[in-house]
C-alpha cells in the first residue's frame, strides 16, 4: 500500500534548537539536568553551551511528503531509533528532512501488519549529518482497510 | 564525579520513576508537540479500545535516555534503538534499567528496558555510549 512511497524525500526545514524549549523538553521527560539547563554549567562544560536530550528531535519540523497519507487514528510506534554524530547544541541551527525509507508487510496475529519506515536527517548548515532518527510506525489491517474506504 | 568508564561488563544503572500521573503526559504533550488524545483524554483513549490512556511511548523512551545523562562530559549517546513492546497507564510504576554488554575502547554498549511494577517490559532497546574524553 506504502511501497510506491518508499525512497520519497521532503524538502529542508531550518529548526532552531531554542533554549526555553529545550528547558521545557527535559523537564518533561523528568531530566532537568544542568547539562541542558542551566546556562553557566553548559558554557564551563566540554560543549561550551547547553546540549539538547536524545530523544528532543521529536520537537523538529522535518517538511511533509505529499505522497504519504496516513491515517489519522490507529497507528502503532513499533520502534524509534536516534543516531548521532555529536549532541545537539543549544541555539544552533538544525536543516531537516524526511524521507519514507521502506514499507513491507508481515503476518501478524491481527492479519497484515504494515511496517512504515521514515528516517529524518539533521545537518548543519553545511550539510553535514549531526543525527538521524527513524521511526517504524505500525499499521494494522483494520486500519488500513478503515482508511481506504 | 560520575565515570562511565568505571562500568564494568554487567554493571546496571537503574532508576524508578514516581507512578505515571495525568500531569506528566499533559507536560510531554506540550513539550513534544505530540497532541494526540489518547494520551490525555480518557474517552479518546476509550474509543480506540483501551482502557484509559497512555503514555506515550516517547515519553517512557525520553525518560529511559536520563541514566546516561551524568555521563555527559565523558562522550555521548551515538546510537539509541528501542522496541516499544508494551503500554504504560497511569498509576504505573515504571524501572529504567541499563546494563554494560560490552566495553571497547572509545565505545560503551547498554541493553536497555523500562520495566512497569509486574516486571513487563514495556520497551526494550539498546545504547552505544561513545567516550570522547581523553
Amino acid at each position: 500500500m506504502y511501497t510506491n512511497v518508499i525512497g520519497k524525500v521532503s524538502g529542508k526545514v531550518k529548526n532552531t534548537v531554542e533554549r526555553g524549549l529545550v528547558k521545557r523538553f527535559a523537564q518533561s521527560i523528568g531530566d532537568p539536568h544542568p547539562i541542558f539547563i542551566d546556562e553557566e554549567y553548559g558554557k564551563k562544560s566540554k560543549y561550551g553551551t547547553n546540549i539538547a536530550p536524545p530523544t528532543f528531535p521529536r520537537v523538529f519540523e522535518s517538511g511533509t511528503i505529499e505522497a504519504l497519507q496516513l491515517p489519522k487514528k490507529g497507528l502503532i510506534h513499533g520502534e524509534q531509533r536516534f543516531h548521532y554524530e555529536r549532541p545537539l547544541l543549544v541555539g544552533e541551527d538544525v536543516y531537516v528532512w524526511t524521507e519514507v525509507k521502506d514499507y513491507y508487510e508481515k503476518k501478524g496475529s491481527n492479519g497484515l501488519m504494515g511496517f512504515l519506515s521514515v528516517v529524518k536527517y539533521g545537518e548543519d548548515k553545511d550539510g553535514k549529518l549531526i543525527f538521524k532518527e527513524e521511526a517504524i510506525t505500525i499499521i494494522t489491517e483494520a486500519v488500513r482497510k478503515a482508511m481506504s474506504v | 564525579m560520575s565515570n562511565i568508564l568505571t562500568l564494568e561488563k554487567g554493571k546496571t544503572l537503574s532508576e524508578t520513576l514516581a507512578p505515571v500521573s495525568r500531569m506528566d503526559l499533559i507536560k510531554y504533550s506540550g513539550a513534544s508537540g505530540d497532541f494526540n488524545p489518547i494520551h490525555t483524554v480518557d474517552e479518546e483513549a476509550k474509543k480506540t479500545g483501551l482502557p484509559g490512556i497512555i503514555a506515550h511511548g516517547m515519553w517512557t523512551m525520553g525518560n529511559l535516555a536520563k541514566l546516561f545523562t551524568p555521563y555527559f562530559e565523558e562522550g555521548f549517546i551515538k546510537d539509541y534503538r528501542i522496541r516499544f513492546s508494551g503500554m504504560v497507564f497511569i498509576d504505573d510504576v515504571i524501572t529504567l534499567v541499563a546494563t554494560v554488554t560490552a566495553e571497547e575502547e572509545q565505545e560503551i554498549a547498554f541493553e536497555v528496558k523500562a520495566v512497569n511494577q509486574a516486571g513487563k517490559a514495556v520497551l526494550k532497546g539498546d545504547v552505544t555510549f561513545v567516550i570522547t574524553n581523553e
